[in-house]
């Protein structure tokens, strides 16, 4: 298997340019010869061959088809890429300036907050405003979706949310883990997994009783979780993360912490007092925050936990060539279906399975990719999941539910659509916290 | 203004991680921490080719000397581009740049700016400024290598009485000479500025009465006749010579040779791009930016900045020449390429010009 942690976005095939450069991709391997110190970054993933064991969803697959569908899918990369321009640019401008008109207009309307009237209007704004910036702005951004405007007001390495946990520690844990490593069990590792069971190889231990109660703290503090995994604790408990690393980590998330609660909670209450609604304003950036929080943490669990969205064992990715790389983003990846407010209000993380293939292409494009992405699993016999959000999120919350439960011995077959094939390993973590 | 920045503080706990400005620029485009930005004010064409294109900076921007240039950047099918370009208005005055339609952002900047775009500057820099003390001046120029010059004319000119200016400029025609009306006009009303045309088209040589030589040719540098025909007190002037590079190392060459004071060259020049030896790319290799968390494999030849824009790194950039020095990124490791003089280096931690060195094998940058 890929001993390398890597970059967390698949460039796949090599960008053609004016200048004679071209990106490489991450299943090309890394010259052996660099010098000495020089470590590669790149995940060496096969050239041909398959993993030791397909996925259970693509086995009817040969080792050809899947290369054939990684050259489709390096293809449609590389169209959206050659089309990338002014018009892609002007969309995340205005959604940024959208999104900034709302935040300025909301927190303003909280100063009247006395009167109801103004404290729903602003809270709304607010809430809107924040969702935006954190989903089809933030998310994105960092993920290098609009590094290719080289303006650095827009770009993954400047770019600071509104969101507890530090852009930098984000990137790491969602970009470089989650993303490589999805849905593998033992190396997707989840924000809940020393609380939440989320899948069914995942032994059962008595405190699992407890996932739905867990789940619905988390949803409205989503932001506080999403933090306190991003310090990745349980690799300070292995060794795997020095005491140094944790206590920087440390730091610079308490100053986050101090920056965004001061500007809530204090700053524009005390504001907001000037007219007698500091109290009013305090509840309204609370609500907005918990609205936020409940909304993201929805749309992440339909990431990837409704019914269709499949995980993997270590087995399945040893091997893996660029083709079984793309599959196994498809296949452990779920859609929202909707109109164009809810791929706006999610992010574009409504068509998480491109996103999954693609991190880095601009949010705006994913329904373009949409299309071509449904023909190639329609032609290569692959299960497309997706679903209005309301079934999504019921599917995810059943799952919370039917997993605080032990398992039933009958259950364990490995032919169970939503479960793979499990092997003899040790209790591993699992599943993605990933947006 | 000890009270705005205590304010902006108080509102920064408002906005924060974004800037007010971030907030500011909702209602005034110029306002940024970030990135200076200029607006722009005017566009006029001044040849088919050429147009000047005049803003009004944001806060940050330094009042240029005339013949300056400053980093221009411009956003072309979403994309932002940076290139260096001369300043023409004159000092004290607005900034504007004089921008022929060559190559690929150029010829964007000369055909699709208008009034009230935004472009992204950087303060002006160089040296190719006036001398302290008044002193005759001869003015050594081609093509858009006027640019500075003009600055340099409207700033002096019109201001002093005392002063002795003589421009030789060479252009193809009168219809492609840059300034060309204005400057016959300057030389009418102030006795302080002689303007020689020189046309290497035929057509602009007999055409024009304005063109000093009859026969459309090339202006020869190799010897002192043309110059002598022009200027007969040319080594009695302080120089000043921009353009082409051949036109330049002519003048060099010239100067150091037959110059008034042969050790010490009495001419200052200004280039426009950086002396490459041609074929010294190698085998290139795997560049890899760091922080950026981003990887090319490039070919010999090609700039590591270039590289790196290509591939969406926010790369510091100036002359892209090798001469300013804004480029400098520390190399974690590998070897690069001198593009100037084929000469392979790369110690960890040296500061590499991005701008003039290529790839030699893997490279790791830090940024």
């Amino acid at each position: 298997m890929p001993t390398l942690v890597h970059k967390s976005a698949p460039s796949p095939t090599p960008v053609p340019s004016p200048a004679g450069t071209s990106a490489t991709q991450p299943g090309q391997p890394t010259p052996q010869n660099e010098p000495g110190g020089i470590r590669p970054r790149k995940p060496i993933l096969a050239a041909t061959g398959a993993p030791a064991l397909r996925p259970a969803a693509a086995r009817h697959l040969s080792d050809e088809q899947v290369a054939q569908l990684g050259v489709e899918l390096d293809t449609l990369r590389d169209a959206i890429i050659a089309t990338r321009g002014a018009k892609d640019a002007a969309y995340i401008r205005r959604v940024i300036r959208a999104q900034r008109t709302l935040e300025i207009a909301g927190r303003a309307t909280l100063m009247l907050s006395k009167k109801k009237t103004a404290l729903v209007a602003g809270t709304a704004m607010l809430s809107v405003a924040k969702i935006l910036e954190n989903m089809e702005i933030g998310h994105n951004v960092l993920h290098g979706q609009w590094d290719w405007m080289r303006d650095p007001d827009i770009h993954s390495t400047t770019w600071e949310w509104d969101f507890v946990t530090p852009a930098a520690a984000w990137k790491h844990t969602h970009n470089d883990l989650h993303h490589t490593w999805t849905n593998v069990l033992g190396k997707d590792k989840d924000v809940g997994y020393t609380t939440l069971r989320m899948a069914e190889d995942q032994p059962w231990k008595p405190h699992n009783i407890l996932n739905p109660v867990i789940n619905a703290v988390l949803a409205p503090f989503f932001e506080w979780g999403i933090a306190i995994y991003d310090l990745e604790l349980e690799a300070v408990k292995d060794g795997e993360k020095s005491k140094a690393d944790l206590k920087r980590d440390l730091k610079s998330v308490g100053r986050k912490v101090v920056r965004q609660a001061t500007k809530d909670y204090i700053a524009t209450p005390a504001a907001a007092s000037v007219f007698g609604s500091g109290k009013q304003a305090l509840i309204g950036t609370f609500t907005a925050n918990a609205i936020r929080n409940v909304w993201a943490h929805s749309v992440i669990f339909c990431g990837h936990f409704p019914d269709g969205a499949d995980v993997f064992t270590e087995a399945e990715i040893e091997g893996e060539t660029r083709g079984d790389w793309y599959i196994r983003q498809m296949l452990g990846s779920a859609n929202i279906s909707g109109s164009k407010t809810m791929h706006l209000m999610t992010g574009n993380l409504s068509h998480q399975i491109e996103h999954h293939c693609f991190p880095d292409l601009p949010s705006n494009r994913y329904a373009e990719v949409a299309v071509h992405m449904r023909d190639i699993c329609d032609r290569y016999g692959l299960p497309y999941t997706t679903g209005p959000i309301h079934r999504q999120v019921g599917q995810a919350w059943a799952k919370v539910f039917r997993l605080a439960l032990p398992p039933k011995k009958s259950r364990t077959s490995p032919t169970t659509p939503e479960s793979a094939p499990t092997t003899g390993r040790s209790p591993l973590p699992m599943v993605a916290s990933g947006l | 203004m000890p009270q705005i920045r205590a304010l902006r503080r108080v509102a920064s706990l408002l906005t924060t991680p974004l800037a007010p400005e971030d907030f500011i620029r909702l209602v005034n485009p110029l306002a940024s921490t970030r990135q200076l930005r200029g607006i722009v004010t005017k566009v006029t064409r001044e040849t088919a080719d050429s147009t000047t294109i005049a803003f009004r900076p944001g806060k940050g921007w330094n009042a240029h000397a005339a013949g300056q240039w400053a980093r221009i950047g411009v956003e072309i099918n979403g994309v932002r581009q940076w290139r260096s370009y001369s300043l023409s208005a004159a000092a004290g005055h607005d900034p504007a740049i004089t921008v022929t339609a060559i190559g690929f952002v150029s010829t964007a900047l000369a055909r699709d700016t208008k009034v009230g775009d935004v472009l992204f500057l950087d303060t002006p820099q160089g040296d190719f400024v006036l001398p302290v003390h008044p002193r005759p001046l001869l003015m050594l120029t081609a093509g858009s290598g006027l640019t500075p010059v003009m600055s340099m004319i409207r700033t002096l000119v019109p201001r002093r009485q005392d002063a002795d200016v003589v421009l030789i400029h060479s252009a193809r025609s009168p219809e492609e000479a840059l300034f060309h009306d204005e400057l016959l006009e300057l030389a009418d009303q102030f006795p302080g500025l002689t303007v020689r045309h020189w046309y290497t088209r035929a057509g602009g040589a007999k055409a024009g009465t304005d063109a000093f030589n009859r026969e459309p040719r090339r202006l020869n540098l190799t010897d002192t006749t043309d110059l002598e025909s022009m200027c007969p007190d040319w080594r009695d002037r302080a120089a000043y010579a921009c353009g082409p590079a051949e036109f330049l190392d002519a003048a060099s060459e010239l100067w150091e040779r037959d110059g008034d004071d042969a050790g010490h060259a009495n001419l200052t020049i200004e280039r426009f791009a950086a002396v490459l030896l041609p074929g010294t790319g190698g085998e290139g290799g795997i560049v890899t930016f760091e922080k950026s968390d981003k990887e090319v494999e490039v070919d010999g030849d090609v700039p590591l900045l270039d590289a790196g824009e290509d591939c969406g790194v926010v790369m510091p950039s100036g002359c892209r020449m090798g001469i300013c020095r804004s480029c400098l990124i520390p190399l974690v490791a590998g070897k690069v390429r001198d593009l100037r003089t084929g000469e392979v280096h790369g110690e960890e931690g040296e500061l590499i010009q991005t701008c003039v060195n290529a790839a030699a094998g893997p490279v790791h940058l830090d940024i």
